[in-house]
C-alpha cells in the first residue's frame, strides 16, 4: 500500500521554550497545529507539507520538523 | 521495507540554530510572539550563509530588548550604552578591520537618543552591517512612542494619539551617506534571511530597517488581537516588495513601506581610506 509507506514528518516541540502565542499555529497552512493550553501542539500530522513555515516564524526556537 | 517510497518525499532538514546559540542563556527573555526572536533566527540563517568563522564575527548591541539579542550568540559580543552601540562597532571595526561587526539596534535605540551616531556612521560609510529591530515603541522601558511610531498611534506617552511624524529609517541612512539601505520585515523571514546576507557582504555601512511586532505594548494598547494580527497587518500587509512596486498603481502604495534593497552603490569604506593614508605617509618616510 502506498498510503502505508508514507513516511510521515517528525515534528519537534521545546515544550519548555514555547511562549504560547500561537504565531505557528495561525500560519500553517495546512492546520497541522493547535493550542493546548499555552503550549502549541500537533492535530493532524498528516496533513504537514513540511514547508518548515512553523520554524521560520517561531520567534522562540521552540518547533522544528524533521523528514 | 518501503525505501523506495521513502526517497520520493521531500527532504527537509531543519536549520541548526544551536551551532550559534549559547544555549545556557536560553529560553530568551521577550515576551510571548515578540518580532525580535523571528528577526534574531533570520540574522542567524544569513550569517551561517556567508560561510563566516564565528570568531570572525562580533555582534554588537546598545540597550533595548532588541539590543538583548548579543547575550544569546556565540560570537563575539558587546552590549553596550543606550544609543551607543555604533560608536562601540565604529571602535571594534577600526581596530580590528577584519572582524564582521555587525550592530543590533532598537529603532529607539538607533534613531533616538543614538540618532546622531546614526547619521554620521552612515557619512563615514564604514563598513558595518546596522540591523535596525523597528517595532514602533520602546519595549523595554514600557511602550513609549518611539521615532517610527506612525502618527495617531497610541503609546503611554500618547494616550489621544503620537501627534509626531515618523523618521523612515532608510530614507534617512540614504540621505547620510549609507552605501547599502534596505528594508525588511519578520513576517517575510525567507527574504529578510537573503536580505541581511546581502548586507553583510556588501563593503560600506549596511542598514536593514527591520519591521517587527512589539505585541505586548504597541500591539496591546493599538487594539491588535495577537502577534500573529499584527504581522498580518503591519508586516505582510504593510509593505510591499520594492520588485513589484513599479507594477502596481500609486494608490496601492499608499501608506505601504517598501521591502527588499532600496539603495546600493560602491563608495570609499572608511578604515580603507585610513588605511591608504597609512600606507603612503609609511612610504614617504
Ligand atoms: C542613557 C539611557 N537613557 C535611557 C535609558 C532607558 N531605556 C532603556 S531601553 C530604552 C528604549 C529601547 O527602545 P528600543 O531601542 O526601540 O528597543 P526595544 O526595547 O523596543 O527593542 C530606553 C529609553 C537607558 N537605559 N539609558
Ligand atoms: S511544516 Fe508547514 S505544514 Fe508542517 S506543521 Fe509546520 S507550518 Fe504546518
Ligand atoms: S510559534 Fe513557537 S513559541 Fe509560539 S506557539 Fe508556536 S512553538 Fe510555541
Ligand atoms: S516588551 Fe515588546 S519588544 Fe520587549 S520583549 Fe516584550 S514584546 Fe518584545
Ligand atoms: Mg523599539
Amino acid at each position: 500500500m502506498a498510503d502505508a509507506a508514507k513516511k510521515l514528518p517528525n515534528i519537534v516541540i521545546n515544550e519548555k521554550f514555547c511562549k504560547g502565542c500561537s504565531i505557528c499555529v495561525d500560519f500553517c497552512p495546512t492546520d497541522v497545529l493547535e493550542m493546548r493550553g499555552t503550549c502549541v501542539a500537533v492535530k493532524n500530522l498528516e496533513a504537514c507539507t513540511r514547508c518548515q513555515l512553523c520554524d521560520l516564524r517561531c520567534p522562540d526556537f521552540a518547533i522544528q520538523v524533521f523528514d | 521495507m518501503s525505501v523506495p517510497a521513502e526517497k520520493k518525499e521531500k527532504v527537509s532538514v531543519p536549520f541548526d540554530y544551536n551551532k550559534y546559540l549559547r544555549p545556557n542563556k536560553l529560553p530568551h527573555i521577550w515576551c510571548p510572539g515578540c518580532g525580535h526572536g523571528i528577526v534574531l533566527k533570520a540574522m542567524l540563517r544569513a550569517i551561517d550563509k556567508t560561510g563566516f568563522d564565528k570568531n570572525d564575527i562580533c555582534v554588537i548591541s546598545g540597550i533595548g530588548c532588541s539590543s538583548r539579542t548579543p547575550g544569546y550568540v556565540d560570537f563575539n559580543t558587546l552590549h553596550t550604552l543606550h544609543g551607543r552601540a555604533l560608536s562601540f562597532a565604529t571602535g571594534v571595526k577600526f581596530a580590528n578591520p577584519k572582524l564582521k561587526v555587525i550592530v543590533v539596534t532598537g529603532d529607539g535605540d538607533a534613531l533616538a537618543i543614538g540618532g546622531n551616531h546614526f547619521i554620521h556612521t552612515c557619512r563615514r560609510n564604514i563598513d558595518l552591517t546596522v540591523l535596525v529591530f523597528t517595532n514602533a515603541t520602546y519595549g523595554m522601558t514600557g511602550g513609549q512612542y518611539s521615532p517610527t511610531t506612525p502618527m495617531g498611534s497610541q503609546a503611554t506617552t500618547s494616550r489621544y494619539g503620537s501627534i509626531e511624524p515618523p523618521f523612515d529609517a532608510c530614507e534617512m541612512a540614504k540621505a547620510s551617506g549609507a552605501s547599502f539601505v534596505a528594508r525588511g520585515t519578520a513576517y517575510h523571514t525567507l527574504e529578510l534571511e537573503k536580505t541581511i546576507h546581502e548586507a553583510i557582504m556588501h563593503k560600506g555601512t549596511s542598514v536593514v530597517d527591520i519591521i517587527d511586532a512589539c505585541p505586548t505594548y504597541f500591539g496591546r494598547a493599538n487594539k491588535f488581537k495577537s502577534a500573529t494580527h499584527m504581522m498580518e497587518v503591519i508586516e505582510k500587509d504593510g509593505t510591499v516588495n520594492v520588485k513589484q512596486a513599479d507594477k502596481l498603481p500609486p494608490e496601492k502604495l499608499e501608506g505601504k513601506f517598501l521591502r527588499g534593497v532600496l539603495h546600493k552603490i560602491e563608495k570609499p569604506e572608511y578604515c580603507e581610506q585610513y588605511e591608504s593614508i597609512v600606507m603612503e605617509k609609511a612610504k614617504a618616510k
